[in-house]
């Protein structure tokens, strides 16, 4: 007995069993489901209701309101023949869907679920460089889009993999400039002290000093820059069905399209939780500290483990508010054409963040002279 | 970490030696990426995390990306002219210098006078209390301010170039006939 408690306290332990939770149940998970709801939220956007057909005939045709989607999506993908068309690159062609795959899931190692409880934190590894991490992978995940594109050996791919580099090279640089401000304000890109800091109040203990309110722009444009880096509707140029086709991975087949589309899912899970923990308190509950509610001198005692399950609670019920909103983005706006997109990205947001960060200079300065 | 050291090493500059090998220039791009990447992972073993970042994020992640796009563009087939056994100028220069600056290195961390191991004020203790990014940022702004404002009037100045080197000029005529 005691062997194993210490085998399963060794900290690579700890960490292993982290990463299984967080990336193998609760990513992978949450992204299986969004590949559903984006359908059914569509369907409610276009006043339809979606998919509901799949069924187990052996339980009088249990449907679960097209839960079972899910289910039959990922048999027939595997299932699916594999075609690998004439001429392509095959060894490029095969590494190309896990670029983007491992970029999407490498983001949540950075990401804490609830505040720390002693030593133990709710978090893979809090690294000093915390968020550059993050924008270091993100970097990397532009090798899914270029190489699925040049391998496929399609005029069409090229086009995809062509307009997706230039859209998310350009728009990495915006992704950075964007956060400069929130690193001002904190003093620090360690992700608990982002987060930590999100949890102190404005006028005694009444507004929360969430990200959303000491940098509402910079909330804007990193949401905005987020959206292009991960080609969603709006900005999908390397996808555009109606112009190329399917873009980059138009070639791809079976378990290997499958891939791509997942990674996109829990790319966009990924920016919900990045959004959530840099702008929207993370994990925080609004007045709710280790101790329990304090609001207005009023004070309301909660147990640690309550605590940190309401915590878990909250941060998963904003990634789901942030998903769904990006999902409403998808369904409301129409595509942007490819020269609006590289106007907003250099004209636009580039200023724009240039200006917030000299701005956010200037408010520090006068609060540090004049002790505001 | 010695022996982490010796096979991250071994395995970058095994990548470095692939980019020479291959014809195909992808591959040989996706090598030098996989090069920086690995040389990314040396850093962090030196405890200098925020070095190890900025190297996959400029150069793997911005730079080689830009690469990748040019041959794409360019649509550059794999070299397959026959591989020459002659040995031309170049040849000859290139094994010089490469004789000659390997047995420079090792007669410098070859001999008993070399001094090996930790040196300067921050030592991997401190950088791991104070923070990679926090003393790089720190440097940057306070002793070394003025060579890193030059680097960014240089970078400006070129950025400025490839403006002006890029920008379309109206033919002449149509500036002629407008009033």
């Amino acid at each position: 007995m005691e062997l194993i408690l210490d085998i399963l306290l060794n900290p690579v332990v700890i960490a292993l069993l982290k990463i299984v939770v967080i990336v193998l149940v609760f990513v992978a998970a949450t992204g299986t489901v969004m590949t559903l709801m984006e359908r059914k939220w569509m369907s409610a956007v276009q006043d339809r209701i979606g998919p509901n057909r799949a069924n187990i005939p052996f339980l009088r045709d249990f449907r679960g309101r097209g839960a079972l989607h899910m289910a039959a999506d990922g048999l027939k993908s595997i299932f699916k023949e594999d075609t690998v068309p004439e001429g392509v690159d095959l060894v490029i062609f095969t590494i190309a869907p896990f670029f983007g795959f491992i970029s999407a899931v490498v983001i949540w190692a950075v990401i804490p679920f609830a505040a720390p409880i002693g030593d133990f934190t709710f978090q893979i590894t809090d690294v000093n460089i915390g968020i550059l991490l993050v924008f270091a992978v993100t970097s990397l995940g532009i090798y899914g889009t270029v190489l699925a594109g040049w391998s496929s050996n399609n005029k069409f791919a090229l086009l995809g993999a062509a307009r997706g580099t230039s859209q998310m090279l350009s728009y990495e640089i915006f992704l950075g400039l964007s956060l400069v401000g929130v690193f001002m304000v904190n003093g620090s890109v360690q992700v608990s002290i982002l987060v930590a800091n999100q949890n102190t109040y404005w006028f005694g203990d009444v507004i929360p000093k969430w990200g959303l309110f000491t940098q509402p722009l910079a909330f804007v444009m990193f949401f905005t820059a987020m959206l292009a880096e991960a080609k969603r509707l709006p900005f999908d140029a390397p996808e555009g069905e109606s112009e190329i086709i399917a873009g980059y991975f138009m070639e791809y087949s079976g378990m290997r399209y499958a891939a791509f589309m997942l990674a996109e899912y829990i790319a966009m899970v990924g920016i919900a939780a990045l959004v959530t923990t840099l702008f929207l308190g993370g994990y925080h509950v609004p007045w709710l500290h280790a101790e329990g509610f304090q609001i207005f001198g009023w004070f309301m005692a909660v147990p640690v483990w309550l605590v940190s399950a309401l915590q878990i609670l909250a941060f998963v019920g904003k990634i789901i508010f942030f998903c769904w909103l990006i999902i409403m983005v998808r369904w409301t706006i129409p595509r942007f054409r490819f020269d609006q997109i590289m106007e907003l990205g250099w004209k636009k947001l580039l200023p724009l963040s240039l200006a917030n960060i000299v701005l956010t200079a200037l408010v520090l300065l006068a609060v540090d002279n004049w002790n505001l | 970490m010695l022996i982490a050291f010796y096979i991250v090493a071994a395995l970058a500059v095994a990548s470095a030696f692939n980019i020479l090998i291959l014809r195909s220039p992808v591959y040989c791009a996706l090598s030098l990426v996989g090069c920086f990447f690995l040389l990314g992972i040396i850093f962090i073993l030196l405890n200098n995390e925020f070095v190890a970042v900025v190297q996959v994020l400029i150069y793997a992640g911005a730079i080689m990306v830009l690469f990748l796009f040019v041959i794409m563009l360019l649509n550059l087939r794999p070299d397959s002219s026959p591989r020459s056994l002659k040995f031309g100028i170049a040849k000859i220069l290139g094994i010089g210098l490469t004789v000659g600056i390997l047995a420079q290195l090792i007669g410098v961390f070859g001999s008993s006078a070399a001094k090996l191991g930790p040196m300067g004020e921050y030592s991997a203790q401190r950088v791991t209390e104070e923070g990679s990014l926090e003393i790089v940022a720190e440097l940057m702004l306070t002793e070394y301010v003025l060579p890193f404002e030059i680097i960014s009037i240089l970078l400006m100045v070129s950025i400025m170039g490839a403006v002006v080197l890029a920008k379309k000029r109206p033919p002449p005529e149509e500036e002629e006939s407008q009033p």
